[in-house]
Formats: structure tokens, C-alpha cells, sequence
């Protein structure tokens, strides 16, 4: 079973071949204008042989919404009246934003109660005026948000079926598919979507020919990869293109897991800027437990919990006293810095002048403080790999990245420091590894921990059978209770992570 | 003194107020935005000194009771803190001519804003916990033994209660919290009624101004890279009594109580050391390596290290930088019989009080 994974960055487009979980062949190439010219680069310069699946991870929907650029409008149907009038939809958007996608904004009778009871009963004759509304300014992409629609998610399927009937060009984003508790957060979370599904239907259209004109055949499938490391189908990512936000960081923490055959413990990617400290758990990412704005907008996305440094091989040297960074030459560094003919000391430099790096066609740059240098990047280094460290336990650090030079081999707190040959290319291996998740996020009441840690597990299982997980396979990533204040009974809110290998890739693969 | 109350001072509230909830009393997000919106229409409030208040004043006393969560979901309308408030005048007969917060900790501190914006009636610069506590009746107003009812209550639906007597504050607790959970565990309540001399005598003075100003001196360290935690202690009189990473946080409920156990390994001068900070929505004893350094009714604050935000007990989480800081109750809730009321025995500890500045 061969699998190509893509991962789109802001400067490198790479590519990984890889056959099962051996890494055949990568490549590093710039990232283009128009994106698909980077992707058609790595596309031509990997073998093509019986590609069953190819998975690309992007940052252009994300880089959609931080730059206002190519987002439709949207319509909003909140349910939950009479409560919730005060903060209407796109409350809290930065205003720039607020006013590239605001449209007709409608709030109706209903919702859900914490424990399921209805809040009220939904005014479905409203849930028509407003898609008649709709229908007549022309606003296809609409977002519905119930309060509490996680727990019953009828109200919410009961309005997008009557604005389906009613505006039959319309395209809803129902919030509950987003997942997590909080209304307004995920509102924003259906909003940032369905202001990107126009951009979806032409980005991912796009992709498909790319694929098609390599020439991979007919078998080859293609899947995004999401937020939280799992694969996305084509169907759904059109649908669903918010899903794809962040998933850089979190395939290079999942290439980095597995070229360095660890599933828990930390890695460290540095690179020309900054130096990103992640954790694995199980071999996933943890996750970061808290609001996180994107564009300025609050959500409850699962992101993995990253801590950035200042402090990459382009970081330039300070003296007096002496400091690193967080100034970095970048992408320039081959032009600007000491070793290759430049002016600005870097932190690459200082690992040249000593003989620790070599790099063709460079020179050693005469620096006197070099060694100093060397141990103040690897003492920064050391202090946020302790940072993102859970216990006084010893655990493996995986150093990926173009500056993983600047890494120390010996670290308090840290067993062995691995690594892996491929690791400036972990974010597409991470990518071509990526899996099938299911997720639920809901609130248990009065059955207690185990029976409902149980209960969530077998949902979670569920939902990521039909996105097409092996049943055989699936394992749980990640379990949270977190018990409720003052709600009566015994009232908990559970998470549950869970994922598995594709089911017809994996049995191609026995 | 009077004074004007404009956006940035609903700003600097929002830092201050969470604060001042010592891990509890709900963020206070939701309740800026809906302030952010009213005060971005150039609505503006006034804030009287209780000193200045007439003996004969009729204040009303506010605060939402719920569940976090809830509010989360149903988004607190002004409308309806504001309601309860004419609710309580229609059964009483009488207007108010002034409001203040029952809490100034937490999501509470914006409750009497609220009601100001749709009653036009000045703020009182007080309120009757100077921090937050985790039951209704942990107030000064029932330290001074006042009396505890009416109180009145309103759901968004049309659902508006009068509970007209109760023997004792915690009877009001019961009744009300009651009403609350079968309203869905969220409701806006106006209190009983404080003429402006209980308020003097009784209320937590100056305590609005005071977040306001913990909010600023945040906001102006963050400006000026200065250090955001020592800003707090100094603007409080507080200490920093600990630096570390979370490790652990156990959470359960029990009697509809957020509780458990936090624990924080130490970093920087504290490296090798452990707390355990124990919570109760709201935290409430720090141990040092066993050792207790802090309890209720003194404020325990958990900071973000490097931000000064304040850390709830619901969102404490495994890695955090933390700073854990101290300060002192104010003297009123300090005395037998005010330790009946907030001391670490009425929330189930047996230990005496500490006070983490002596």
C-alpha cells in the first residue's frame, strides 16, 4: 500500500512517498503562488507507481481567513431565542472580517437545555422566512447554531432540512458537525467554515486535477488531512474545509512520532525562525485545552498544544550581552549570513565556525564566541523542552528540522535525544500516516465515570467507523471527564478521541 | 467619589474581575462582550462611592446563578439581571436608586452594568464578597446578619419568582439555587433589598474600582514588557508565593461542587518543591510541601506566568506556567463569625485560617 503525503507550508511545499510505514523517497520543494505549481512539483518528483491514496495537508484555507482574501458571505440562523439576544451571531469577530462575510442574520425560538429537555419548542415558520430571505440576497452558504445542539442535535437537522427545502441552493453548516460546547465558540467555528466553502469547492477541484494529470491512475484516492492529525475525505473537506485549519504542526509532530519510533514523549522542530516544542500522547499531539483565536476569531478548534520559540538556524547572533534571535534572516539565510558570503551572524553560522555543521559551498565564518553561541541555543532549547514537560519522568525528545543542529544530545529531564534521518521532511510523512478519527464531546448525567466514559467511546468508535475506519483497529487517543459545577445529579462532560487506519487501505495493505 | 465608567474601564474590568474570582465565579468573557457592545455605543456608567450613598438609599444587589457551562450555551441577555431588578421593585413598591454586585469576582462584577445599561440607575462601587465564593449566602451582608429575603428571579422565558421569606441565608441559598437548576441552571437574581447605610456599614467598599484598577496595571505592565504578576501583587498588597507548571488537576463533583486537587511542580527558586492547591470551584487551601500557606477566606489566585491572566479551576490544565499568588481578606470576613460564613471549616476543611501576608 503506497501512500504520497503533501504538506503545503508557507515556504516549502514537501512531499513523502512512503510504502506501509517505510518512508521509500522525499522532497523539499518552494512553495508556489498559486499552490497547486508546488504540488505538481513534488507530484513529478516522486515515483508514481500504484499510489493508493494521496494526503495533503494545507495551510490555504487557513491563510484565507487571516487574510481576508477569497471568503463568500454567509447567512446565520441562530436557535435559541429568547435567550442569547444581546450577542447575535459574529459577535466578538474582529471588524474587518465581520464585514467580509455578514449577511442576513436571523435569530429564532428554540434550543436545548443542558440535560436534553427542549428550551423551547422550534419556530419552524421562522426557519423559513429566514431561508426565503436567504434564497432572495443570494446567500448559499448558511450557518444554523442551536444552544446545546451537541447534546440534541435534532433542532439543528430539523432547520437545515427546512432551509434545504425552502433555498434549495443553499449549503448549511450545522454547528454541532464542529463539535465542542460553548454556542458562540462554535457559531464561529460553522461561520469560519461556510465563509471558505466557495474557496473549497474550487481549492479541492483543483487538487483533483493536479492528481489526475500526474497520471497516479484511476485507484489513487485523495483525502486533507484535519486539525487533529486524522484523515478527510474529499466529500467531507468540501463540506468542511475549517477542519483543515493547523494540521502543519500537527503532521510534523506525527511524521516526527513515527520516523522516531516514539509515541510518547516530546519533539522539538526548529527551523529558520523558530524553534516549535510539541508532546505526543499515544502518538498524537496533546491537545491545547482553551479558547483559540483564529484571525482573531474565538473558537474551541483542537489544536496541538505548541510552544514557540524564538529561535531558529537563521536567528541572528547579539552581543553584549550575548542573545539569540528572536530576529531570524529566514528564508535568507543563504544569501545573508557569514558562511555564505552575507553580513549577519547567525546561529548557523556559529555551528559552521565550529565544525559541527558542514555545508557545501560554504566558508568558516570567523567567530570568536561560536562555542558560547552554541550552548545559549542549546540552554533555550533545554528550557522548552522542560516547559512542555508533564512529569519529573525522563522522556525521549525527537529533534527534527532544519535546525535541529542546534539541539544539545545531553538534557536534564530528557532520556535520548533521537534523530531521525528524513526529519526535515516529518510534516509529509506525518500527512501520508494520517488515519480516521471520531470524536464526541457531549454531557453524561447520573450513569457515573466508567459507564459513561463507555458510552462515549462507543459513539466516538461509531463515528469513525462510518468515515471509514477499520472497526478492528480503532484506538483511543485521548479521554477527558471533566465533572460539572453546579448542575444537579452526578452531570460530566466527556471527550473522546479515538482513530483507526482506513479500512480498504488497510486490508490492501495485509 | 464619582466617577465615569467608560470602554476601557469595562476592559480593564474583565482582567481585574477574573482575578478577583480566585479560580472561580465563571469568566467573565461572555458578560465583557455583551459590556464591549453596549459601551462601544458610547453608553457610559456611573460609579458612586457607598460613602456618598443617602442612609435612606434603596440599592438593589445582583448577581446570575448557574452553571458556568449554561451560560456558555444560552449567552446571558442584560436584559434579564435588569428584569429582576423591576421585578423586585414591582413587589416591593419602591425603585431602586442605586445597583451593585452581590460578587465582584468572575462573570458577577458585570452584573450591575448590565442592569445599569437598561435601568439607568448609578453603580454602587462595592459588592458583598470582595472576591468570589461558591455559595449565595457567603456574603457580608449575611456576616452582618441582615435580613435575607426577598429575592426575586427571572428565567428569559417569562418565568418570574418571588421567594418572599426563609429563615436564614442558607434557606435563600436552597430556595434559590433550586429555582435556578430547574430554570435550567441558569437564572438572573435580584437579592434582598440594602438601604444605602447597610451598604456603608456592611459592603465590600471600593472593590469595583479596585478590579478596575488590578485590569489597568495588567494591561499597562503587558505594554510596557514589565511583569504582569508583580503588577498584581503590588497593586494588591499580594504575594507571589509559588512559581511551577501544573502536573495534575483531579476534578469531581459532588452536591453540584466543581472540587479537586491541583498539583504544581515548582520551577525557577522553587524547583524540587510541590503544591497542592485545593478547589472548590474556587481555590481555596495552597499546601507548600504539606505545609498550608493560604486558605479561604483569603484570595488565592492562580496566574499564567508570563500573561497574568487569571486560571479558572474548569480551565486549569496540565503544563501551564502558573504564578500562585496571595492576598488577604479584607478584615470583615474575618471574625468568628464571619469565618462561620467563608472559613475553611464552612467549606469542609478543618484548619484554621491563613492568611498568606501576614
Amino acid at each position: 500500500m503506497r501512500r504520497i503525503g503533501i504538506d503545503v507550508g508557507g515556504t516549502n511545499t514537501d512531499g513523502a512517498l512512503l510504502d506501509g510505514e517505510r518512508v521509500i523517497e522525499t522532497i523539499k520543494t518552494p512553495t508556489t503562488t498559486d499552490v497547486l505549481g508546488g504540488i505538481r512539483n513534488v507530484l513529478d518528483g516522486l515515483s508514481h507507481r500504484d499510489i493508493d491514496a494521496v494526503v495533503i495537508g494545507t495551510t490555504q484555507f487557513t491563510n484565507a481567513v487571516v487574510q481576508r482574501s477569497n471568503l463568500n458571505r454567509v447567512g446565520f440562523l441562530r436557535i435559541g431565542l429568547p435567550a442569547g439576544r444581546s450577542l447575535p451571531p459574529l459577535s466578538g469577530w474582529p471588524s474587518d472580517l465581520a464585514e467580509a462575510v455578514r449577511s442576513d442574520t436571523f435569530l429564532v425560538r428554540g434550543g436545548i437545555e443542558y440535560d436534553g429537555r427542549p428550551f423551547e419548542k422550534l419556530d419552524e415558520q421562522g426557519v423559513i422566512d429566514a431561508a426565503h430571505q436567504f434564497a432572495d440576497s443570494g446567500i448559499n452558504a448558511v450557518v444554523v447554531a442551536g444552544s446545546f445542539s451537541p447534546i440534541d442535535t435534532r433542532q439543528e437537522l430539523r432547520a437545515a432540512e427546512l432551509i434545504a427545502e425552502h433555498h434549495p441552493k443553499s449549503q448549511v453548516t450545522v454547528s454541532h458537525r464542529l463539535g465542542q460546547l460553548g454556542l458562540l465558540e462554535r457559531e464561529n467555528a460553522a461561520g469560519l467554515n461556510a465563509c471558505l466553502l466557495e474557496l473549497a469547492e474550487s481549492v479541492i477541484a483543483a487538487f483533483g486535477a493536479a492528481i489526475d494529470q500526474a497520471g497516479l491512475g484511476s485507484q489513487t484516492r485523495l483525502f486533507l488531512t484535519q486539525n487533529n492529525g486524522t484523515l478527510l475525505q474529499i466529500d467531507e473537506a468540501v463540506k468542511y474545509p475549517v477542519l483543515t485549519f493547523a494540521s502543519g504542526p500537527t503532521n510534523s509532530m506525527r511524521g516526527a512520532a513515527a520516523l522516531g519510533g516514539v509515541d510518547d514523549g516530546l519533539v522539538v522542530d526548529v527551523g529558520g525562525t523558530t524553534a516549535d516544542f510539541g508532546a505526543l500522547v499515544s502518538g498524537y499531539p496533546r491537545q491545547a485545552n482553551a479558547a483559540v483565536e483564529v484571525g482573531g476569531v474565538r473558537t474551541l478548534f483542537q489544536l496541538p498544544d505548541v510552544l514557540s520559540i524564538g529561535l531558529g538556524g537563521g536567528s541572528r547572533i547579539h552581543t553584549d550581552p550575548l542573545r539569540l534571535g528572536p530576529d531570524s534572516v529566514g528564508q535568507r539565510l543563504v544569501t545573508e549570513a557569514l558562511a555564505f558570503g552575507g553580513a549577519v551572524p547567525t546561529l548557523t553560522d556559529a555551528a559552521i565556525a565550529t565544525g559541527l555543521l558542514q555545508v557545501d559551498g560554504t566558508s568558516r565564518p570567523d567567530l570568536a564566541n561560536a562555542d558560547d553561541v552554541l550552548e545559549y541555543a542549546a540552554k533555550m532549547i533545554a528550557d522548552g523542552a522542560d516547559r512542555m514537560k508533564l512529569s519529573s519522568l525522563e522522556v525521549p525528545l525527537i529533534a527534527v528540522g532544519g535546525g535541529a543542529f542546534a539541539v544539545s544530545d545531553a538534557m536534564a529531564g530528557i532520556k535520548e535525544v533521537i534523530r531521525p534521518v528524513q526529519g526535515d521532511t516529518a510534516n509529509a510523512i506525518g500527512a501520508a500516516l494520517a488515519e480516521v478519527s471520531g470524536v464526541i464531546d457531549r454531557v453524561f448525567h447520573d450513569i457515573g465515570h466508567d459507564a459513561a466514559v463507555t458510552e462515549a467511546i462507543r459513539l466516538a468508535t461509531e463515528d469513525a467507523v462510518a468515515s471509514g475506519a477499520d472497526p478492528t483497529m480503532v484506538e483511543v487517543i485521548e479521554v477527558e471527564d471533566l465533572p460539572l459545577a453546579y448542575l444537579p445529579g452526578d452531570a460530566r462532560r466527556i471527550r473522546v478521541r479515538v482513530a483507526g487506519p482506513l479500512e480498504s487501505l488497510h486490508s490492501s495493505n495485509g | 467619589m464619582t466617577r465615569t465608567l467608560d470602554a476601557q474601564d469595562v476592559d480593564d474590568l474583565a482582567v481585574g474581575a477574573w482575578v478577583l474570582g480566585t479560580g472561580g465565579g465563571g469568566s467573565p468573557y461572555l458578560n465583557h462582550l455583551n459590556m464591549q457592545r453596549i459601551a462601544a455605543d458610547g453608553m457610559q456608567f456611573e460609579l458612586i462611592d457607598p460613602q456618598e450613598l443617602d442612609d435612606q438609599a434603596r440599592v438593589a444587589v445582583v448577581s446570575t446563578m448557574g452553571a458556568p457551562l449554561v451560560m456558555q450555551e444560552r449567552l446571558q441577555d442584560p436584559r434579564d439581571v435588569a428584569r429582576a431588578v423591576e421585578v423586585m421593585a414591582e413587589h416591593t413598591g419602591s425603585t431602586f436608586d442605586a445597583v451593585m454586585a452581590t460578587e465582584i469576582g468572575g462573570s458577577n462584577a458585570f452584573q450591575p452594568l448590565m442592569a445599569s445599561a437598561h435601568l439607568g440607575i448609578p453603580i454602587v462601587d462595592a459588592d458583598a464578597m470582595g472576591r468570589a465564593y461558591p455559595e449565595a449566602q457567603m456574603t457580608s451582608f449575611a456576616i452582618g446578619g441582615l435580613q435575607p429575603w426577598p429575592l426575586a428571579l427571572v428565567d428569559p422565558r417569562g418565568v418570574e419568582a418571588i421567594v418572599t421569606q426563609v429563615p436564614t441565608w442558607k434557606w435563600m441559598e436552597r430556595a434559590s439555587r433550586a429555582l435556578t437548576i430547574e430554570t435550567g441552571s441558569m437564572a438572573a437574581t435580584c437579592k434582598a433589598p440594602r438601604s444605602g447605610a447597610e451598604v456603608k456599614r456592611w459592603g465590600v467598599a471600593n472593590s469595583m474600582s479596585f478590579a478596575i484598577h488590578l485590569g489597568a496595571k495588567v494591561r499597562e505592565a503587558r505594554v510596557g514588557h514589565e511583569d504582569p504578576v508583580a503588577a498584581i501583587c503590588s497593586a494588591a498588597d499580594g504575594q507571589v508565593l509559588f512559581t511551577g507548571k501544573i502536573v495534575d488537576v483531579d476534578r469531581h463533583t459532588t452536591g453540584g461542587f466543581l472540587r479537586g486537587v491541583a498539583k504544581i511542580s515548582g520551577l525557577d527558586q522553587h524547583t524540587g518543591s510541590e503544591v497542592e492547591l485545593e478547589f472548590q470551584n474556587e481555590w481555596l487551601v495552597a499546601r507548600i510541601e504539606n505545609q498550608v500557606v493560604a486558605t479561604v477566606p483569603h484570595l488565592i489566585c492562580l496566574l499564567d506566568a508570563t500573561s497574568g491572566e487569571a486560571i479558572g479551576t474548569e480551565t486549569a490544565r496540565y503544563g501551564q506556567r502558573v504564578a500562585l499568588i496571595g492576598i488577604s481578606a479584607p478584615p470583615l470576613f474575618l471574625s468568628s463569625t464571619a469565618l462561620d460564613y467563608v472559613g475553611p471549616r464552612a467549606m469542609g476543611y478543618d484548619l484554621d485560617p491563613v492568611d498568606p501576608c501576614p
